[in-house]
């Protein structure tokens, strides 16, 4: 895959437009369940990373996901911030400067191990990696862009009836059961906006 | 934030609310005078609720000492973003912090007391998380 510079700022500014559209909704799934920043969270993250356009869509595929993840990790506060900045910038460090398809798929299975990592979580304990996971499952076995968007969109939609163990809304216990988690949905938005932006012109 | 050039392990406080956080070093301040350094962060970059890599890794430089530096936490995202800021440190200091697995308030004394007698590191995180244990 050959993302020029203006394919990159595509995809930043599809990235940063979901959050900040989504950004009412994913407050309220927060509030439901957690301590209700989620949205505002993303969304400021976001808009700094936007900020930092034209000058980020100059570097490199690899350089520019590193960037957003730190510009995530330093600015959205909570804890997403170093969940899904690390998994940018973890992708960011596996990534060869031209990649193929093969090399997407060991570069974003090396950045969810980070998540889990960095969370000392695991899919099935509603989190973003209950998107995360099944995605890259998918991903790995070929699925092409809608495909991918779609079991993003399945998988924070399974979510929802799942007991939290990780994270704020695991101090509701049962209660937590019925609410989507809100950082798969902002997980899926991510994705289905990474794939609707580039149009998953990954060569295989 | 406040500090002092004693040699003994120093004491970061990390809240998502910089009144809690504050309140704790007071009460740490009440209970070690300036044996310990000491510095706290707390809130979001805006000001609101929550915690934020770069204030907390102001906050080890605060209170750095050579003996280390002993964190302690609120809430899930303090102790991640925490953990983010610990690696962030350059490669001689990230072996010298460690993330305290206790209560904020209650953690944040014991570990300052702990520390104002000369302990090192070890025994200071010890001390702290064998408050619940």
């Amino acid at each position: 895959m050959s993302l020029d510079r203006a394919a990159r700022e595509r995809l930043v500014r599809a990235l940063a437009d979901a959050m900040i559209a989504h950004a009412e909704e994913l407050t309220s799934l927060d509030q439901a369940i957690g301590d209700g920043d989620h949205g505002i969270n993303m969304k400021r993250g976001f808009e700094a990373v936007r900020a930092t356009l034209p000058g980020l869509a100059d570097k490199s595929l690899p350089e520019m996901l590193k960037a957003i993840g730190m510009t995530l990790v330093m600015k959205v506060g909570g804890a997403s911030g170093p969940l899904v900045g690390t998994f940018f910038m973890e992708f960011g460090k596996a990534l060869p400067e031209a990649p193929v398809r093969a090399d997407l798929v060991a570069a974003t299975d090396k950045a969810i191990h980070a998540v889990m990592a960095r969370g000392r979580s695991e899919a099935g304990q509603k989190t973003l990696l209950d998107v995360l996971v099944p995605v890259q499952a998918v991903f790995a076995a070929g699925a092409d862009g809608r495909a991918i968007a779609a079991e993003a969109a399945q998988a924070a939609e399974r979510t929802t009836p799942m007991l939290a163990i990780r994270g704020r809304a695991s101090f509701l216990g049962e209660r937590s059961i019925g609410h989507m988690d809100p950082g798969s949905r902002s997980a899926s938005l991510l994705i289905g906006a990474a794939v609707a932006a580039l149009e998953f012109e990954v060569a295989s | 934030m406040n500090t002092s050039n004693s040699g003994n392990v120093g004491i970061v406080i990390v809240s998502h609310s910089p009144k809690i956080a504050e309140g704790a070093a007071d009460m740490v301040r009440q209970m070690v005078g300036n044996a310990v350094p000491l510095a706290w962060t707390g809130g979001d970059i805006d000001g609101g609720l929550g915690t934020n890599v770069a204030g907390i890794l102001e906050a080890i430089e605060t209170a750095w000492s050579p003996a280390g530096v002993a964190i302690l936490v609120d809430l899930g995202g303090a102790e991640t973003n925490s953990e983010m800021a610990v690696e962030m440190l350059p490669e001689d200091r990230r072996a010298r912090v460690v993330v305290c697995n206790a209560p904020v308030v209650e953690g944040a004394v014991i570990a300052a007391t702990e520390s104002s007698g000369g302990s090192s590191l070890a025994a200071v995180k010890h001390s702290a998380e064998e408050f619940y244990a």
